[in-house]
């Protein structure tokens, strides 16, 4: 339920300013997603050279780089996620606090990149954890990391907080925790979180 | 720096005993390396280390080769006793005929280590050992005692082709997980069937997708 824009418009030649719980919140939101300090591999310095003064991420308000899983909105997965290393990145998604949010940055962190048949190597972070932007790119340029920041505050404008399009982190039926992968004898157990990731149509 | 030849006849001298091969290399880079016996290793490596001449300080690289059994075919002569009539009574004559013979030899896992010089600025000098099988007899003498820069690389030939390094101080996994159970660098080593989804697939890739598919439609895995 948004405010009506004219009545918007002459409440505000008179000095008043009207808004919604939804628009706040979310503008709070979007202005302030502390990302996690967490890089992976290569992706992870175009990662900190976003943050630098020349592309200067502060603008976004994500400058805040945090050491602690519990403190991050945002996890970049800035990187090749090797088969050892994805139960430690699902597991700092679970200490991660409501509402989070992940960018799988790069070929390799979308779907295992040039090393994709290798046997090291996950094939995508989206097989255990919900991934709300990606972007492509070996590796991709700041700006691609700044268009996926500006993709995720879209999205995180849009969100309602109430109804069914509701955030999953105020949806109480939502699953807040997801099963950490347990190294096997062949490959991690089980290969992909059914709940997250299904076999995606091939359209040709 | 000495040749091959002739470090080969250092080692002899200086080690009794010791089995030292030399494998030429007929590329144009030339270079020979000498396959020595696991019995007296460490010996050699240690004569190789503290020789004023040799003076090897430097173990730069250690790495595995895994040769799989091989069919060889030969031809060979062979003289056999033919019964044959000859005029009308009947005689035992020698006869000589070529024959191919196949038989297999058994692959073996190979560590090869390069040594080089800092002192005198020379090398590579490298030294293979091999394995008596691939299965279960795969154990070979550690260099981490002569040098220390083998014990990482030992450990990763140890997780990578299933070669047990005897006398390593702490020979564990160091790539794959410590629950992990194959060697995938070893040439039969058979990848999880995770192929479900291939957007591109060629070759290979492909082949292992159009199975995994079939898998599927014939109710063996779940999607």
């Amino acid at each position: 339920m948004a405010v009506d824009q004219n009545l918007n418009i002459e409440l505000g030649k008179q000095g008043v300013f009207v808004t919604t719980i939804q628009d706040l919140y979310n503008w709070g939101r979007r202005s302030s997603i502390w990302p996690m300090q967490f890089g992976l591999a290569c992706c992870a310095i175009e990662m900190i050279a976003t943050t630098m003064a020349r592309y200067d991420l502060a603008r976004f308000g994500s400058e805040v780089f945090r050491p602690s899983p519990r403190q991050a909105d945002l996890m970049i997965i800035s990187g090749t996620v090797t088969k050892k290393m994805a139960p430690q990145v699902v597991r700092l998604y679970n200490q991660m606090a409501e509402p989070r949010y992940v960018i799988a940055m790069g070929a390799c962190a979308i779907s295992g990149g040039p090393f994709k048949q290798g046997y090291n190597v996950l094939k995508g972070i989206d097989r255990y954890i919900p991934v709300d932007v990606h972007i492509p790119g070996c590796p991709p340029r700041p700006e691609a990391l700044i268009q996926a920041f500006m993709t995720l505050q879209k999205k995180i404008d849009e969100q309602h907080l109430t109804g069914q399009e509701r955030p999953r982190h105020l949806d109480e039926e939502a699953p807040g925790e997801f099963p950490v992968p347990k190294f096997g004898e062949h490959d991690l157990d089980p290969p992909s979180n059914p709940g997250t990731w299904t076999v995606p149509k091939i359209i040709q | 720096m000495k040749s091959v030849e002739e470090i080969k006849t250092a080692i002899q001298a200086a080690v009794p005993g010791a089995a030292v091969k030399v494998i030429l290399n007929p590329s144009v880079s030339a270079q020979h390396s000498l396959l020595i016996g696991a019995e007296h290793a460490v010996e050699v490596a240690e004569f190789l280390r503290d020789d004023a001449e040799l003076a090897l300080d430097f173990l730069s690289n250690v790495t595995g080769v895994d040769w799989l059994d091989k069919e060889v075919a030969e031809k060979v002569k062979v003289t056999r006793q033919v019964p044959k009539m000859v005029d009308g009574d009947e005689q035992v004559i020698e006869e000589t005929v070529e024959e191919t013979r196949k038989h297999v030899e058994p692959g073996y896992l190979e560590a090869v280590y390069h040594l080089f010089s800092v002192a005198k600025k020379h090398g590579p000098v490298i030294l293979r050992m091999r394995t008596a099988n691939r299965t279960d007899q795969v154990e070979l003498p550690s260099f981490t005692p002569v040098w220390r820069s083998a014990e990482f690389q030992e450990r990763e030939v140890f997780d990578l082709f299933g070669i047990v390094f005897e006398g390593h101080p702490d020979l564990r996994r160091l790539l794959m997980w410590d629950e992990f159970k194959d060697h995938p660098m070893r040439r039969d080593y058979v990848e999880p069937d995770d192929f479900e989804y291939e957007p591109t697939p060629h070759d290979e890739v492909l082949k292992r997708a159009q199975e995994h598919k079939a898998k599927v439609a014939a109710g063996e895995a779940s999607q």
